[in-house]
């Protein structure tokens, strides 16, 4: 049978791609060490920023009051955390932040890949519908926080309306390339071998649109952030920008820093969670170049 | 254009009650080119394929080879002329056929298990059955120990193996290949050629073959078709190859006759090899030979 001097290929030459961890031992040593190297300048850079802040602020060359100074934004956080806030606990004031922005993140992000992908699979719709988006996204959409404040009141909804508006363009226009962006031999392939038109969309376009949805998350939850701090700040009764605009009034800087500081952490977090996710959506991809591959 | 046929030696004349795999006559195709003008690809392409035979086509770069597929396939329509398949009007994606690609088409995203099982998943069948069919098929093509690796974890040749195996899962009774072996290197090439020839044995579907390679398509097929250089491409002569079967594509090219065949077709070949040549480096012009 031809078969088994098939298998030989199969086995000598073809499979060697997939056994390049073997020779791992000595590199993985110094990979560590320079990583080691990196940290440390890292850590220094910090260091020298923050503590020629606060130098200059002790030594009279800045305006405490307008600057804000390290050691008493650690304070701040401090008293908010032991003492709360005015509104309440921090932890109060920070849920309520990250809630308005995942209820609008998750609806802006659905709603972004259903509209990117149904137009960039069926051309009358994009033909209707993308001169109004593209009216939409000329608009400074921000400003519709304020617009949202006067018709949803104070509470959560004007802040998740915002949110959405914010987080569905950029996943929309991703969802939309991406869409458009498919192999055609890859659809044409599928079609072949049976695929419906709905099997083509699910099976292969949206997997295989998704490395560029998966990229505008990250911006896209930045942006929900955004959406949510400035939805509170044009008015809220809590949140974490509500606690800033109150630290604006009071012309207490390091109230600003501290609740600056807080958001980054939470932006941290999430972008940790977001890239988790994009590992095991895409874990099809070569893990060298994961995202130069794609584009 | 005419369409000269020789036939050297007497092709197997399939059973006349039944149609024809494929049936082109006259087919022509347009395409509207990015700055509103026509490309006429193909002109009164007249081509038959019997059931169960193994047709390749050769031909110069451009000459629409692989635009002849793919009005076979479906994927496009005629802008003139009559394509039949099976005996029916092509009008969208020909149901019983397989169509292998010349650059990958098996999704990256999907294990070779899930891309061999997705033709019985698209067309309905249980995921277990599908499963162990497409097990049955990714062991027939070599492949076995590998269902759960993804395309980008295997050599080019083992892509080839999964998107035969995602083909022939289907039992098509056409089957298409667009240089699909092009990208290969020679010895993995000639051993896919014959793994092809053993799997095609077992269940005999039609096969049309496009290729550069004369000797790829002479090891292969029951019948070379030569086609002339594009634009406005069309049939220049078919051949009919009576080598025996089995083949062993790896040694074939030491028979006598194997060269007799190739100097033949070779004839016919390098003159629409050098119009093509002449017209995509434009530094002779290809005077007299245009008018045939």
């Amino acid at each position: 049978m031809t078969m088994s001097s098939l298998d030989n290929t199969v086995t000598d030459q073809e499979q060697q791609p997939l056994s390049t961890e073997a020779r791992s031992g000595g590199r993985k040593r110094s990979i560590t060490r320079r990583r080691l190297k990196v940290l440390a300048v890292q850590l220094g850079i910090v260091v020298v920023l923050l503590g020629s802040w606060e130098l200059l602020v002790r030594g009279g060359v800045l305006d405490a009051l307008l600057y804000g100074q390290p050691t008493r934004i650690v304070n701040q956080l401090y008293i908010w955390v032991t003492q709360g806030t005015d509104n309440g606990s921090l932890g109060q004031q920070i849920t309520v932040t990250i809630e308005e922005a995942l209820i609008g993140f998750f609806i802006g992000t659905a709603l972004g890949i259903v509209f990117g992908v149904a137009m960039g699979r069926i051309q009358f719709l994009s033909e209707v519908i993308g001169p109004f988006l593209k009216v939409i996204n000329a608009v400074p959409r921000i400003v519709l926080g304020s617009s949202f404040v006067v018709m949803f009141g104070l509470g959560l909804m004007s802040k998740v309306m915002l949110v959405i508006v914010l987080v569905f363009f950029g996943v929309f226009f991703n969802a939309f390339q991406g869409t458009r962006e498919v192999d055609k031999n890859f659809i044409a392939n599928a079609e072949i071998l049976g695929a419906s038109k709905w099997q083509v969309t699910r099976q292969v376009v949206i997997p295989s649109a998704f490395s560029w949805i998966i990229a505008s998350l990250h911006v896209a939850f930045g942006f929900a952030l955004i959406g949510a701090i400035v939805g509170e700040f044009l008015g809220s009764q809590e949140g974490l920008g509500n606690l800033i605009r109150q630290a604006q009034g009071n012309l207490n800087q390091n109230g600003i820093w501290a609740a600056m500081l807080i958001m980054a952490v939470v932006a941290l977090i999430a972008e940790w969670l977001i890239t988790r996710l994009e590992n095991r959506l895409l874990r099809w991809r070569p893990p060298q170049h994961s995202a130069a591959a794609e584009a | 254009m005419t369409t000269v046929s020789e036939s050297p030696t007497i092709g197997r004349d399939a059973a006349a009650s039944m149609s024809p795999a494929i049936e082109m006559t006259a087919a022509t195709k347009r395409f509207r080119t990015p700055d509103g003008s026509s490309y006429t690809a193909l002109k009164n392409l007249d081509l038959r394929v019997e059931r169960g035979e193994f047709c390749a086509i050769v031909g110069p770069t451009g000459c629409g080879k692989s635009t002849a597929l793919t009005l076979a396939a479906g994927m496009e329509r005629a802008s003139g002329g009559a394509v039949r398949v099976f005996g029916k009007e092509v009008t969208g994606i020909t149901p019983n056929a397989g169509f292998m690609f010349q650059t990958d088409a098996i999704l990256p995203w999907q294990s070779v298990l899930e891309n061999v099982a997705a033709g019985p998943r698209y067309r309905g069948v249980a995921k277990n059955t599908a499963y162990r069919d497409a097990r049955d098929w990714i062991r027939r093509v070599g492949l076995a120990g590998f269902e759960s690796n993804y395309p980008h974890q295997l050599s080019g040749g083992m892509r080839k193996r999964v998107a035969l195996a995602q083909n022939l899962i289907n039992e098509p009774e056409l089957l298409l290949m667009d240089e699909p072996f092009s990208a290969l290197d020679v010895q993995t090439r000639a051993k896919m050629s014959t793994e092809l020839l053993g799997l095609w044995e077992q269940s005999k579907p039609a096969v049309v073959f496009v290729t550069h390679d004369l000797e790829e398509a002479i090891a292969l097929a029951d019948k070379v078709v030569v086609m002339t250089a594009g634009p406005a491409a069309g049939v220049k002569a078919t051949f009919h190859i009576d080598l025996p079967r089995p083949r062993v594509v790896q040694e074939i090219r030491f028979d006598k006759k194997f060269n007799e065949i190739y100097q033949n077709i070779w004839e016919a070949l390098r003159e629409e090899v050098d119009i093509a040549y002449a017209q995509t480096t434009r530094s002779v012009a290809p005077d007299g030979k245009e008018a045939e």
